[in-house]
């Protein structure tokens, strides 16, 4: 059992950063829907610096630095240029990946999987000290994940400029008339948002993992993307959905053990994510009938 | 355009003023900048590029390439025309591939080429068309829905080549060889063309026709234009959703069976979503920035990058993922040109 509840914690840190982020832009106003390739990006580039310095950490540093930039390419047409932030964003999520794959052979010298033993990974918290049941198999990065949503939980909910991010949001016409700049707090969520998915990226290929490989993200950014429209502007309802999602990653993992082809293990994610959206999205609508 | 500019002029001054054009030249210039930041020598690549395309004999591939590529063009442009993303292409193509495989081997090839093609539509078709009342039932966007479904759609394809449908004593994720009846007709000496390709372009001239001439055409155009302004004028939005979605399913399920029904004349798992034709269309649909007449030119020039990628790869060393990146670029840039072009002088902000 705490292994299972270890492989949840596990496979729901990345998507439960990338979540924060695309929620802080839904809360002001755009719609991001460019997580999948920020994720994607952000691991590469986690590898990337770590194989480049040696140090796991510098590898965050550098996927965090990397993925803010990176997010810029969704923030100036955007927020600047008002471009259509769904196309703006479908381009992004393929340029990631081409990115990623291009610079990856361009690199490394080949394409696929790269994982090398100068890569180095995350420490596990019981490695530096920290053992406990469930925790001690998790990357620091894990607890910080969970300690992101309850800062951005206070944070949306109690701080100014959290309380204005939420009116720009709301009415940003109403925000601007008591003197907000709009596009700055919209920038900065895109870009946070950028940020946190390098974090969520560096997760995923030093800390769940130690390698990178094309396509890792696998559709995790996808699910954050749901997980923002099941949560609203309520960053624990959120969590609950990445929670469910990486409970379905988990048991569909722990069932391919025992038996279960592979296929299904893939699908079930998707499927559950995709259900409890419906489920959702119906309970809501038998509450307010449009 | 009050002074008597000459014409000759004017007409290449509105060309090269459409957002497509803008765009394709932006993102090559893009293109060649990525090129020498990594090292590349544009004066080898472009040439290598063109080569892969066109000579040594890839001029077949590359029309073969183009097939896939312009149907799932449609396949993403006729949902949306009406506003709806269809992202789930992948899905469509997969499992409209197995089903035409699946159809082929156990009517023993009775039903030729035609009947796997029918199932294959009709799959891809259901598929897409489930986003549908999950959109104007439930509000949940097509966007999401149709990319959600497609990776289990994938998966359930692949489960389906590797066991029930494998081929036995391979070890391979492939069904067996399709009966020979089932096999698409070649085009002249062409191994790869086959009259897919004349199928291909029939259904998308019907498409061009049926959006630019037909009620529903109208209709479907007024409900991407403002959902709630044709619902008042009394289209009906939910049943076009759901044909809009449906028909851009089926020419996902086709393009999958046309490929599968083509050589290597079986279903094998993976191939028909690793040449990544879903985004390549996708690309080359909004390039065309919502003029469908250029979607066939667009598609086109697409292709042409894609197929010459892998010559770029051959000679000049250049990962053929170079094109993908143009592709990304592409849409970005598109998306700000469409803005620009809408809202020529901007307002304060």
């Amino acid at each position: 059992m705490t292994t299972f509840l270890a492989a949840v914690l596990t496979a729901t840190a990345p998507v439960v950063l990338a979540a924060l982020g695309g929620l802080l832009c839904s809360v002001s106003g755009v719609f991001n829907m460019a997580l999948e390739g920020q994720l994607l990006w952000g691991a590469f580039t986690a590898v990337l610096f770590s194989h480049l310095t040696g140090s796991a950490w510098l590898g965050v540093a550098g996927a965090v630095l990397c993925t803010t930039l990176y997010a810029l390419l969704l923030s100036v047409p955007a927020v600047t240029f008002r471009a259509d932030p769904v196309v703006v964003a479908v381009g992004t999520n393929l340029l990631a990946l081409g990115l990623t794959a291009f610079l990856m052979r361009q690199i490394f010298g080949s394409g696929g999987t790269f994982s090398s033993p100068e890569l180095a990974g995350l420490p596990t918290l019981a490695a530096l000290g920290l053992d406990a049941p469930v925790a001690g198999s998790q990357s620091p990065l894990v607890p910080v994940a969970f300690l992101l949503v309850a800062a951005a939980a206070w944070w949306l909910g109690h701080a100014r400029s959290g309380l204005r991010l939420r009116g720009i949001g709301q009415h940003a016409e109403a925000a601007e008339s008591i003197g907000l700049r709009v596009p700055l707090y919209r920038h900065a969520a895109v870009l946070g948002a950028g940020a946190l998915c390098g974090l969520g990226g560096a997760q995923l290929a030093l800390g769940n993992v130690t390698l990178f490989s094309e396509g890792m993200s696998a559709g995790r950014g996808w699910v954050a993307v749901v997980a923002v429209m099941l949560a609203g502007s309520r960053p624990w309802l959120g969590l609950a959905a990445c929670l469910l999602f990486g409970a379905a990653e988990a048991l569909g993992f722990r069932l391919q053990g025992l038996g279960l082809p592979q296929q299904a293990a893939d699908a079930a994610p998707y499927l559950i994510t995709l259900l409890a959206l419906v489920v959702v999205a119906a309970a809501r609508r038998k509450e307010a009938p449009v | 355009m009050s002074s008597p500019e000459p014409r000759a002029r004017a007409v290449a001054r509105l060309i090269a003023g459409t957002p497509a054009v803008v765009s394709l030249v932006g993102a090559l210039l893009l293109t060649t900048l990525v090129m020498l930041a990594v090292g590349v020598d544009p004066g080898l690549a472009y040439p290598a590029l063109l080569r892969g395309a066109f000579m040594d004999g890839n001029l077949e591939y590359t029309l073969a390439a183009y097939v896939p590529t312009l149907g799932m063009a449609v396949a993403f442009a006729i949902p949306f025309r009406a506003g709806e993303f269809n992202l789930g292409g992948d899905g469509q193509l997969a499992l409209g591939g197995i089903t035409a495989a699946a159809l082929a081997l156990s009517t023993g090839g009775a039903g030729s080429f035609v009947l796997p093609l029918i199932g294959a539509a009709l799959a891809g078709a259901l598929l897409a068309a489930l986003s549908a009342p999950l959109h104007t039932r439930l509000g949940i966007p097509a966007i999401v829905s149709t990319l959600l479904l497609s990776v289990p759609a994938v998966s359930l394809a692949s489960y389906l080549a590797r066991f029930p449908l494998a081929e036995q004593g391979t070890g391979l994720a492939q069904t067996p060889l399709l009966p020979l009846a089932a096999h698409l007709p070649s085009l002249g000496a062409s191994t790869y063309v086959t009259i897919g390709l004349p199928l291909v372009a029939v259904l998308t001239v019907l498409w061009l026709l049926a959006d630019a001439r037909t009620v529903p055409g109208y209709e479907i155009r007024a409900l991407g234009a403002n959902r709630e302004f044709a619902r008042y004028g009394g289209v009906r939005v939910s049943r076009l959703t759901a044909l809009t979605l449906a028909a851009g399913g089926a020419f996902g399920g086709l393009v999958g069976g046309l490929i599968v029904l083509g050589a290597p004349y079986r279903f094998v798992d993976g191939a028909l979503t690793a040449p990544g034709y879903t985004f390549t269309a996708i690309a080359a649909v909004l390039l065309a920035a919502g003029r469908p007449l250029a979607v066939p030119v667009t598609v086109a020039l697409l292709t042409i990058l894609q197929a010459g990628g892998q010559g770029m790869e051959r000679e000049a060393g250049v990962p053929s993922q170079l094109t993908q990146i143009v592709q990304g670029l592409i849409i970005v840039i598109v998306a700000v040109a469409a803005v620009a072009k809408a809202r020529p002088s901007r307002r304060p902000a």
